[in-house]
């Protein structure tokens, strides 16, 4: 055991890990974190504390992981290389682990142009590789970046992010073996809709022998509607929406779109429980999180296993 | 090349706007190249002042120059018995030229008349795209020529993020994605090998003012005042 986390035990006891997703709020107001926290209590095994997620600046993903665990949810904490430099890093993984939290995911970050100080200077001091070395560096081997030694290792099991479907796709499994030599020990995909492509990318990956390295957990982020759906295809880089999905989504009434995106999750759900290579599924209800419940229960994901 | 653009009139306006006597200094390397410096940019900036001033009623008393280069102390030399009669200067010239010709002449205010931009490639005449940051630890031998630290909006030196899109970089679908075309190169080449494993942390080089002494010279003892 890493860092003994409650992802961690769920994943290496076999079980098949959801894991949920919390956006903090734009301002200071706990109560709204606590909110949405009560939410997802009990119905996933991790829920990941977003860092100014798509550059728009937000609580801090350490403050509000804080919160989730005085509500007795266990945060992934999410941290993203625009932001900050190799000191900040090391300082909030330091002072992450001193509050107990357990689960980190390493990232690079949405380019500030898409947030709402787009004349922002990214920092970039290091990349989202480079930060899964550092944390394995800082936890294994007891070293800060610089060298020297840290006193008092941070108690951490790593996560990244990988994106089967952005180009070049046949690099992309390259990409994920790069993350599993750095030291990652989970992965969380991005959104998934287009499944042959992520068949294939986890057949790349078990031929390569990562799946037996690293746990992956499937992307999902059902469609609120066709509209976002639209979005999706049009508008987020390296978002793979496949037609079949908008024609679905088409075919409902506007009313029960939302239930279309759900039921189609749901399929996905279904079958990335019997993939070989897929460790658990990572639910991203954006801003939706009060429907993760009947989520969860309708994929069968209750109740998450006591470890 | 070093390239450069010309500053907003109105901001060149405003920087002057207390002198009555100014001097308008081009360089005739980089800058001109790019159409931002040269001869010709002095003319025609010293024209736009003098009418614009005239309009305000508060007329300016313009003259110019254009040396060979600003960065270089011998061509600057050539301003050291003409700059007392005027009450501030204006460069044309690069950040490098401008912060040299203010070191030349210290008492005397020194405007920048341009936005250094970058160093750059010429794709056609007027159109120029910045290719180096001058990071001082080149890695191109490793990317196919083609530079993360400059072209890779993040700057990652173990990409593609998972922003590429068709391509192209997330922030514009004008902007071809680095580490796409890398890729692209280096499987051409055959030598993805390159970049299968982890680049480690950059140590930077450019976070202090670099001094660059080649082998066998050396920084001459300093000058007698």
């Amino acid at each position: 055991m890493k860092s003994g986390s409650n992802l961690e035990k769920v994943l290496r006891a076999g079980h098949f890990a959801f894991t949920g997703e919390l956006g903090p709020p734009r301002g200071a107001h706990a109560e709204e974190v606590r909110k949405k926290a009560a939410h997802l209590k009990e119905k996933v095994d991790s829920v990941n504390i977003t860092d100014n997620q798509t550059a728009v600046v937000r609580m801090a993903s350490w403050a509000a992981s804080l919160l989730l665990i005085q509500e007795g949810l266990e945060p992934n904490y999410q941290m993203v290389c625009r932001d900050r430099n190799r000191l900040a890093m090391q300082a909030d993984i330091l002072g992450a682990s001193a509050l107990g939290i357990r689960n980190m995911l390493c990232l690079s970050g949405d380019h500030c142009q898409f947030g709402d100080h787009p004349t922002a200077k990214g920092v970039f001091d290091i990349d989202s590789m480079q930060l899964i070395s550092m944390v394995r560096q800082m936890r294994d081997d007891g070293k800060f970046l610089g060298g020297t030694e840290v006193d008092g290792k941070p108690q951490i099991f790593i996560g990244a992010a990988a994106n089967p479907f952005a180009d070049p796709f046949e690099w992309r499994v390259h990409r994920l073996a790069k993350k599993v030599a750095a030291g990652v020990d989970f992965i969380q995909t991005q959104c998934i809709y287009n499944m042959p492509k992520f068949r294939e990318f986890i057949r790349q990956a078990n031929d390569m022998g990562l799946t037996e390295k690293v746990f992956i957990l499937a992307g999902i982020t059902p469609m609120k509607s066709l509209g976002m759906a639209k979005y999706m295809k049009a508008k987020v880089p390296g978002m793979d929406v496949p037609d079949e999905i908008i024609t679905r989504l088409q075919g409902a009434a506007r009313d029960k779109q939302a239930e279309e995106g759900i039921k189609i999750a749901l399929e996905q759900i279904a079958e990335l429980k019997e993939m070989k290579g897929v460790a658990g599924v990572h639910l991203m209800a954006i801003e939706w999180e009060h429907r993760v419940p009947e989520i969860a229960e309708r994929a069968g994901m209750l109740p998450r296993p006591k470890v | 090349m070093i390239v450069a653009k010309r500053k907003p009139f109105d901001e060149i306006m405003d920087l002057i706007k207390d002198h009555k006597k100014v001097l308008v200094v081009g360089c005739g390397t980089c800058v001109a190249v790019c159409l931002a410096g040269g001869e010709k940019e002095v003319a025609v900036l010293a024209t736009e002042l003098d009418m614009a001033r005239k309009l305000k009623n508060n007329p300016l008393e313009l003259e110019s120059a254009t040396l060979e280069r600003q960065c270089d102390r011998e061509y600057l030399a050539q301003l050291d018995n003409r700059v007392g009669e005027f009450d501030a200067l204006i460069s044309l010239a690069c950040g490098v030229g401008i912060q040299f010709l203010a070191e030349r002449f210290p008492n005397k205010p020194v405007y920048p008349g341009v936005d250094t931009c970058g160093l750059a490639v010429n794709q056609d005449v007027g159109w120029y795209e910045e290719r180096c940051r001058s990071c001082g630890r080149c890695v191109l031998g490793m990317t196919g020529g083609i530079c993360p630290v400059t072209m890779c909006a993040k700057g990652l030196y173990n990409g593609p993020c998972g922003g590429t899109n068709k391509g192209n970089c997330e922030i514009s679908a004008d902007q071809p994605c680095a580490w796409n075309a890398i890729y692209d190169r280096l499987k051409a080449q055959g030598r993805l090998d390159c970049i299968l494993e982890l680049t480690l942390p950059q140590e930077w080089k450019d976070t202090t003012p670099r001094t660059l002494i080649q082998p066998g010279y050396k920084k001459p003892e300093k000058a007698k005042a």
